[in-house]
């Protein structure tokens, strides 16, 4: 096949943002409510309306926030605290190895940038549009990064104020409770294309659930280790018999 | 006036410093620190399945023990997930899967409670 013959289907560049924004817009669903919910659980733990909302745009990271307010109100140390959150937020060190190979040629600014944007929604968005589209460049890879942030980080930090101003969540009989799952089963769900993947997400799945006790969400670490390593032996194997 | 069990201001703000600049920092580390150097082959290969094991392994607790219903595996949200797995593994498409599953999961709500 000459490499000339087929050049690559390549999007324009601003496309690419366009297509960001659109993929991360159901998130809305799991943002909002998720946020309010912090601006609400912050004020009833007496933190007023700037304290919430800077909380929100120093960490934007629902579960780690929840985790660390819950034990200051609880009187537990700053340690354990910050501790706490921090292993929480381990997963982050894994979207950050995982999107590596994929923006690691940015200018450091942009990666800096790329790395506060860096959230369970926008990692999932990236890495299935990057599998997705092999032939986009950097620049294409960079601009639906950013497309997919403009949804989900400026409403974090909005939706937490409208929470604390507010005072109260959105109830529970919408069941928005279960849109994380539901976006993040729809976007995994038509990756797994081979053998590799849907074994790495099996393995996942059956670690996570016999994990689940142990504390500080480390069960997730442990199935996400096991997971990548299920999935990278079972490459090696069908590789070695093709 | 002091409530009992007021947040200490001084303890509330080392945490949202010390929990953004940490949380920055796991963010950063290798997208950062490494960037355009090239990485073993083994540590691609293992990259390559990160999503579809963590993904899966955040929302699989979440679907076992719902905490809106106390834990309790719920009919409704766990025919809602199988009808999104289902309908993303064969369609291939993300949105139509989202829709399906919030679909069934509403309808389900509204049949069972």
């Amino acid at each position: 096949m000459s490499v000339y013959e087929n050049p690559p289907a390549t999007a324009s560049v601003q496309s690419a943002f366009w297509q960001g924004m659109r993929d991360a817009a159901p998130f809305l669903l799991v943002i909002i409510p998720f946020a309010m919910l912090f601006g609400v659980v912050a004020t009833e733990a007496g933190l007023n309306i700037l304290e919430a909302s800077l909380y929100s745009v120093a960490v934007i990271a629902g579960a780690a926030q929840f985790t660390s307010l819950q034990l200051l109100s609880d009187g537990a140390p700053v340690f354990i605290a910050l501790a706490s959150a921090l292993a929480v937020n381990l997963r982050m060190a894994m979207y950050s190895a995982s999107l590596t190979p994929y923006l690691g040629a940015a200018p450091l600014w942009k990666r800096a940038l790329i790395a506060y944007c860096m959230v369970d929604q926008t990692y999932a968005c990236a890495v299935v549009a990057y599998e997705k589209n092999p032939d986009w460049t950097l620049q294409h890879r960079l601009s639906y990064f950013f497309g997919v942030v403009v949804p989900i980080c400026p409403f974090w930090y909005l939706m937490t104020i409208v929470g604390a101003m507010i005072g109260s969540a959105i109830p529970p009989e919408l069941a928005l409770d279960f849109a994380m799952p539901i976006t993040f089963i729809a976007m995994v769900a038509p990756m797994l294309k081979t053998l590799a993947h849907l074994s790495a997400c099996i393995m996942a799945i059956i670690i996570a659930l016999s994990f689940a006790w142990l504390p500080y969400n480390l069960g997730l670490l442990v199935a996400g280790l096991a997971g990548m390593m299920t999935g990278a032996q079972v490459e090696l194997m069908m590789g070695r018999r093709a | 006036m002091e409530t009992a069990g007021a947040i200490n201001r001084g303890d509330l703000w080392l945490v949202i410093i010390g929990l953004g600049l940490g949380s920055f920092a796991l963010r950063f580390v290798f997208i950062g620190l490494i960037g355009n150097r090239p990485m073993p082959e083994w540590v691609l290969r293992h990259l390559r399945y990160t999503a579809v094991a963590i993904l899966p392994a955040i929302v699989a607790p979440l679907v076992a023990w719902p905490a809106a219903t106390g834990g309790h595996l719920d009919p409704a949200r766990f025919i809602a997930a199988m009808v999104t797995l289902i309908a993303g593994i064969y369609l291939r498409n993300t949105l139509v899967a989202i829709l399906g599953g919030a679909a069934t999961l509403y309808l389900m709500l509204w049949l069972v409670g």
